[in-house]
């Protein structure tokens, strides 16, 4: 097993709403080795993004706040760090690519502006060494010619090439660990198609750990090596990729895959998991997903079950599988 | 299945085209610059058969939405016709067009848009009947409201609430159940399913399904998911920036495609099995413009097949047997 670089342990996420607290991670532990993808996977609301943002400290509070958990990257403790501190590791050792380029990119600066800032601040570099380097990120990230492009507007570019342009901001600082939030979701299949090789290509190249955000499971079978699903704040299941798309353990992972059309057969029907997710503000007692589940039990109305490795290194959060 | 539109042929379309002219600024045109034409739709045959799918399939900016438009009148044509039944809808009065809006229905794509937030489900699903005088006392009208919801899966509760009181996937049922209100022949969805997590697609799905039989609806179902459109359709068309390339029964479409278009776009999906190949785009380059697109195939320069002739003349849609049809110079 690789050196672990990032390990999140008991990790809860509440935000103090005036209609009363929500829980948005409750309890999640998992951990990334060193050159390692991991996808955390999950329907809207799960509390992937939420995840996301505790590690890069981006939670605002009030209403956000962090009441147990540690968040380790590198040994130390993100949650102790001082605001200074976290400024020397966001984009230097941890970069992030959102989903929506058009909103995460700033409409009024050049890209040259913008992908410059971060490695001046960070790595001290003059104006013209700065643009140099911009020059050499867009050729990498393959935006044809470079040189011209470099004093555009966001607005001047395709989804597509917005979503290189994220990425090479993301790499500017050359950082050892690179998070990407649904980078893929806005855009269309063949875009997508070269984006994903594209950060595959990046992360193996620079021997970097990525944790993948996403909600398509056809994503992560293809650029992850270990997955992580939420369901309703809780970390169902935990896994290598191979061990989770050949033996499924939880009923809602099960269900997650039966729901997707396939490409090569045709279904008369398809078997969707019954029910919609419940809700965050009152959410039920025991397991979030009984009252959706086909196989709950009474135990699974009153306890919540604990994530348990029913194989080597694949755990699931289900009391179907053995009880202490 | 036979191979062109015959008696049973519920919605023909030929030759429809849809040119929106830009209009430039001020200073361009002083300096004059040509106005730009942009060719959303230019020039596409279909039909549909009653009781039959047929999945309309593209990438953002092919012309889905423009054809759901088109066929429904909502916005009107360049060039073409549109023919439902035996009738040509283009040359519809407005009272007759009136009429036929309850023959063809629209599901769109974001039920949080689509629905009116200040009305009860009782008035959203009344008023279709209303209006084409399908229910007439109060009575009758919840009666057949109250059955609507049955029948799309929502507990009878939901009659007197507003659409901010569903989940995603609730509202789109509501917007089914307004589509079936008026009892239509055929059910237009523009990206009916995209908005919802896919356990609640999966849903939507099997409902789609489900009513097809027994109301003996017939779908043109718009999606840029493949894999979606593999499952609900009977038919397939792929379009591709403003043109038709290839259409064809579902599983042989899928199964061996044969426009260079359709195989790329099949190769680029991420399937949900690592056994699977990985995702990878084989044509070159970006998606061509629609703006003032030149003479020849729209996929010129970006197609690995590609032969001098692609860049002079446009393909034709050709039958190539087995009720499948392409647009290509080199097959």
């Amino acid at each position: 097993m690789a050196e672990t670089v990032l390990e999140l342990d008991d990790l809860t996420v509440r935000f103090r709403l005036r209609r009363g607290d929500l829980t948005a991670v409750d309890g999640v532990s998992f951990s990334i080795g060193r050159g390692e993808t991991f996808g955390l996977v999950g329907e809207s609301g799960s509390g992937k993004s939420v995840t996301a943002r505790a590690i890069m400290r981006l939670i605002p509070d009030p209403p956000g706040e962090i009441p147990r958990g540690r968040i380790l990257f590198e040994g130390g403790n993100v949650l102790e760090k001082s605001d200074a501190e976290m400024r020397a590791l966001r984009g230097r050792r941890i970069a992030m690519v959102f989903q929506e380029p058009m909103s995460a990119l700033n409409p009024v600066f050049t890209v040259c502006d913008q992908i410059s800032d971060a490695m001046r601040t960070n790595l001290g570099l003059s104006k013209a060494e700065a643009r140099e380097r911009v020059v050499e990120l867009l050729s990498l990230v393959g935006i044809p010619s470079p040189r011209k492009r470099v004093d555009s507007f966001v607005h001047e570019f395709s989804g597509g090439m917005r979503q290189r342009v994220m990425l090479a901001m993301a790499l500017s600082c050359d950082p050892g660990f690179l998070i990407a939030d649904e980078p893929t979701t806005a855009l269309d299949v063949t875009i997508q198609a070269t984006i994903l090789e594209l950060i595959t290509a990046m992360i193996a190249s620079r021997g970097m750990s990525l944790l993948f955000i996403t909600h398509n499971l056809g994503v992560v079978a293809h650029s992850c090596d270990s997955i992580g699903v939420m369901y309703a704040s809780h970390m169902v299941e935990l896994g290598s990729k191979d061990e989770i798309f050949a033996r499924p353990q939880h009923p809602y992972t099960v269900g997650l895959l039966n729901s997707i059309p396939r490409l090569d057969t045709q279904a008369k029907y398809l078997t969707p998991i019954n029910g919609s997710v419940c809700s965050m503000m009152e959410p039920p007692p025991g397991c979030k997903f009984h009252p959706r589940c086909a196989h709950a039990m009474d135990v699974c109305r009153r306890e919540i079950p604990r994530l348990r490795e029913i194989a080597p290194g694949h755990f699931a959060a289900c009391h179907l599988h053995g009880r202490e | 299945m036979g191979k062109g539109p015959s008696a049973d042929t519920l919605l023909e379309v030929k030759g429809l085209a849809k040119h929106f002219t830009l209009h430039g600024d001020i200073f361009s045109k002083l300096a004059g610059e040509k106005t730009q034409v942009l060719k959303a739709v230019d020039g596409i045959d279909f039909h549909i058969r009653r009781g039959e799918t047929l999945g309309l399939v593209g990438e953002s900016g092919c012309g889905k939405s423009t054809t759901a438009r088109l066929v429904t009148r909502l916005i009107e044509p360049t060039a073409g016709e549109v023919r439902l039944g035996d009738e040509n809808l283009l040359a519809f009065s407005p009272a007759r067009l009136k009429e036929m809006r309850k023959d063809v229905q629209l599901v769109f794509q974001d039920p949080y848009s689509s629905l009116n937030p200040r009305k009860t489900i009782m008035h959203i699903l009344s008023r279709p009947m209303e209006i084409h005088g399908l229910a007439v006392t109060w009575a009758d009208k919840r009666s057949k409201v109250l059955e609507l919801l049955h029948r799309v899966g929502l507990g009878i509760e939901h009659i007197d609430r507003y659409p901010h009181e569903f989940s995603g996937g609730q509202r789109q049922r509501i917007a089914i159940a307004r589509a079936l209100s008026v009892d239509p022949e055929l059910v237009i969805g523009d990206e009916p399913v995209s908005a919802l997590d896919v356990s609640i697609q999966a849903q939507i799905l099997n409902l789609f399904r489900d009513l097809q039989e027994e109301f003996g609806l017939t779908y043109l179902f718009i999606a840029h998911d493949l894999s979606v459109i593999r499952h609900i359709s009977d038919r397939v068309a792929v379009m591709y920036v403003g043109k038709i390339v290839e259409t064809g029964p579902a599983a042989a479409l899928f199964e061996r495609p044969l426009h260079p278009y359709t195989k790329a776009l099949l190769l680029a999906v991420p399937e949900a099995d690592p056994a699977k190949p990985p995702p990878k785009l084989t044509l070159k380059g970006e998606v061509s413009t629609p703006i003032d697109p030149p003479p020849g195939c729209r996929l010129c320069g970006r197609c690995p097949r590609e032969i001098p002739i692609c860049a002079e003349v446009a393909p034709p849609l050709a039958d190539v047997g087995d009720g499948r049809m392409v647009a290509c110079h080199n097959l």
